[in-house]
């Protein structure tokens, strides 16, 4: 039994790690998404940041360069949907989806010319990588302090920056949203952009600002991904990541808190289909991993039908504003 | 004759002859050409790509420098390259055309079908069917039963890991191959399988992979196989990054985290391109499928500097006697591919 609880603490360790990314993407969507932007691009960006970072953290040997680096492209990839369906109000779905084309091409044409790999970068050496942080006295504690020692020394220690970044992102993005002028503004453009334009605040500029913070937010998911959790870039590498997140952001109802547990828990099953795989149980027998990683998208798709609570997504989404004159 | 008319008509026989001679010559590389011109058409990636198409520029280079004779090559940068390409080839003259890996495969079968009178081989198919169409494939079940036996030999909690790509038949004979060599030295070895996913982004996905081998050494595992693409490059990481031990595949990955990949399972594609070139141009070229195993060289396990001190003498002499053993037919390993079950 006692093993039993120690892997379950290891699935929710491995939950975590694979819900970071997811988080920074649900994040960047909500900032975009709520300022009526629709984000479908967040794939690619996390692309993009993912083969930046990789290649300029193995050229300069810093991750922090590659961190800085990467989300640079990535707000430039965000600055390009802006000009395409803020300022020449194109569809906002065709331009995200111009940038995921956009990103998984270039990221390998580049990478063959840079690197000659098929693509992918040179594996980064350590020194080149944010690595895992283990906190004080996490051997001590799970020595000598029953439960909650290993609790800390397997579950909270040991994870990189980027982790923290991440859960710290939940908290800034609630804060900034519900609890600034800017936030209260931001939502207002994504529900009704005529009544801000009339109170005298640009729309587009507005709009901008949430798309240059979804920007950064989606260049350190793209960090994470090639820096921290894996040591370099392979082509596709963010696998879908990007519209997991989108689902887990619309799971939360476009909020950060619900959107964070959505994203936890799209990591849990992912770690515990990582783990049943191929494991026989009593009674039960073999459970489909298949299964258990489809179930996000299904939950995903009943919440959209209206079964669970009904979602509202900001009123103004997907239309750009036109003023009138 | 005045000094003019002299220049004139010396002027006029030496350019005759150059004529002549460059003619000749031409006509010399032609009756070259049509007896014998090879061509290669390396896949996404590129010939320098550390991995299947290097392999193959390996064979390719060792033909040249055996026989002198170049090789045309190309290298794809999209996939709609890659049957212009073949077809490039052919209309300059190409009597032999390689194509790497089988996402050539639909390029391959068209081009070879429009042209019957030239030779055409393939690396990593085997299910086509044409007169003038040579298929390689590789046993990687024997190779990865070897990998199998030095993972049991290095294995210190009797526990071992296997991470796949995409949950196809091919990978899940890399895995019943691997079953198979730990089984015959660990017959009570907890053997955890992962597949990375079901569609073809599970090649591209070394998050996940990294995360599936980190599961498997939670629950005790200390050297991780894998068989995953690019995915596997996470396997490698994870494992290297936990202090143990992964065993890489395809091409040499011994190189990728020094000290912490055991060894490497090697598909030697190098040996298809040269017997290919080398076939063709003694007139010894047949169509049909090739297997390439332990006995033609085909497949083997990988030693260099970056893992000789993980070697001990105990695996080599292990891996030595399973090799005596396959080529003597003492040992068969199961291939999945035959019946979809794996027996170990």
């Amino acid at each position: 039994m006692a093993d039993f609880w120690f892997q379950f603490l290891l699935a929710l360790d491995s939950s975590i790690r694979v819900a970071t990314p997811l988080i920074l993407g649900a994040m960047a969507g909500i900032f975009s998404e709520r300022s009526g932007i629709i984000d479908i691009s967040l794939e690619g960006k996390m692309l993009m940041a993912a083969f930046v970072a990789a290649a300029v953290a193995y050229g300069t040997g810093s991750p922090w360069l590659g961190a800085i680096a990467a989300i640079i492209v990535s707000i430039i990839a965000s600055l390009i949907h802006g000009f395409a369906c803020i300022i020449h109000r194109g569809n906002q779905v065709i331009s995200g989806l111009a940038i995921n084309i956009l990103a998984s091409g270039l990221t390998v044409i580049i990478g063959i010319a840079l690197f000659r790999q098929g693509g992918q970068t040179p594996t980064l050496p350590k020194s080149a990588r944010f690595n895992s942080i283990e906190l004080p006295f996490a051997q001590y504690f799970a020595d000598n302090i029953p439960i909650l020692g290993v609790v800390y020394k397997e579950l909270i220690s040991g994870h990189n920056i980027l982790v923290w970044l991440a859960l710290a992102s939940v908290g800034i993005t609630y804060y900034i949203l519900f609890k600034t002028t800017f936030g209260l503004r931001l939502r207002a453009v994504g529900e009704k952009p005529e009544a801000l334009d009339s109170a005298g605040i640009s729309v587009s500029k507005m709009r901008f600002q949430a798309i240059i913070i979804a920007g950064i937010l989606c260049g350190l998911a793209g960090v994470y991904l090639s820096t921290a959790t894996g040591a370099g870039f392979v082509k596709e590498m963010t696998a879908g990541k990007g519209y997991i997140a989108l689902a887990a952001m619309i799971f939360g109802k476009w909020r950060p808190v619900p959107a964070l547990f959505a994203c936890l828990m799209f990591g849990f099953l992912e770690a515990v289909a990582a783990r049943v795989q191929g494991a026989e149980f009593p009674i039960i027998g073999e459970i489909s991993s298949d299964l258990l990683l489809a179930l996000p998208y299904v939950l995903t798709v009943v919440l959209l039908a209206g079964f669970i609570g009904g979602v509202s997504p900001p009123r103004a989404i997907g239309q750009p504003y036109i003023k009138e004159r | 004759m005045s000094r003019n008319n002299l220049l004139l008509i010396v002027g006029v026989i030496v350019v005759a002859a150059v004529i002549i001679f460059n003619l000749d010559m031409q006509v010399e590389d032609k009756k070259e050409t049509v007896s014998f011109k090879p061509a290669v058409v390396f896949d996404m990636g590129g010939k320098f790509d550390k991995s299947f198409n290097e392999g193959v520029w390996n064979g390719v280079k060792k033909f040249t420098e055996e026989t002198g004779i170049e090789v045309m090559e190309f290298e794809v940068t999209n996939e709609t390259q890659r049957e212009q390409a073949m077809r490039r080839m052919v209309d300059k003259g190409a009597t032999v055309v390689l194509g790497v890996g089988f996402a050539q495969a639909d390029a391959i079968s068209k081009v070879a079908a429009e042209n019957p009178n030239v030779q055409f081989s393939i690396i990593d198919v085997g299910w086509l069917d044409a007169p003038n169409l040579r298929q390689y494939v590789f046993k990687e079940h024997e190779g990865s039963y070897l990998v199998g036996i030095a993972a049991a030999k290095a294995t210190k909690t009797g526990k071992v890991g296997f991470v796949g790509g995409q949950d196809i038949g091919l990978i899940s004979k890399f895995a019943c191959g691997y079953v198979g060599g730990v089984k015959s030295v660990l017959p009570n070895a907890d053997i955890y399988e992962n597949m990375t996913g079901s569609t073809p982004s599970a090649w591209n996905d070394p998050a996940r992979g990294a995360e599936l081998t980190r599961s498997q050494i939670d629950r005790g595992a200390d050297v991780v196989y894998h068989a995953a693409g690019g995915t596997g490059v996470g396997v490698i990481q994870a494992a290297a990054d936990a202090g143990k031990l992964a065993i890489g595949v395809d091409s040499n990955q011994n190189g990728l985290a020094p000290g912490s990949v055991l060894t490497s399972m090697l598909k030697r594609v190098d040996v298809a391109a040269y017997e290919t070139f080398m076939d063709a141009k003694n007139g010894k070229f047949t169509s049909g499928v090739k297997a390439l195993g332990i006995a033609e060289g085909g497949v083997d396990w990988a030693l260099d500097e970056n893992n000789e001190s993980l070697i001990t003498a105990d695996i080599k002499s292990a891996l030595e006697a399973a090799r005596e053993a396959i080529l003597s037919g003492s040992v068969t390993v199961h291939d999945y591919l035959t019946d979809q079950t794996c027996p170990y």
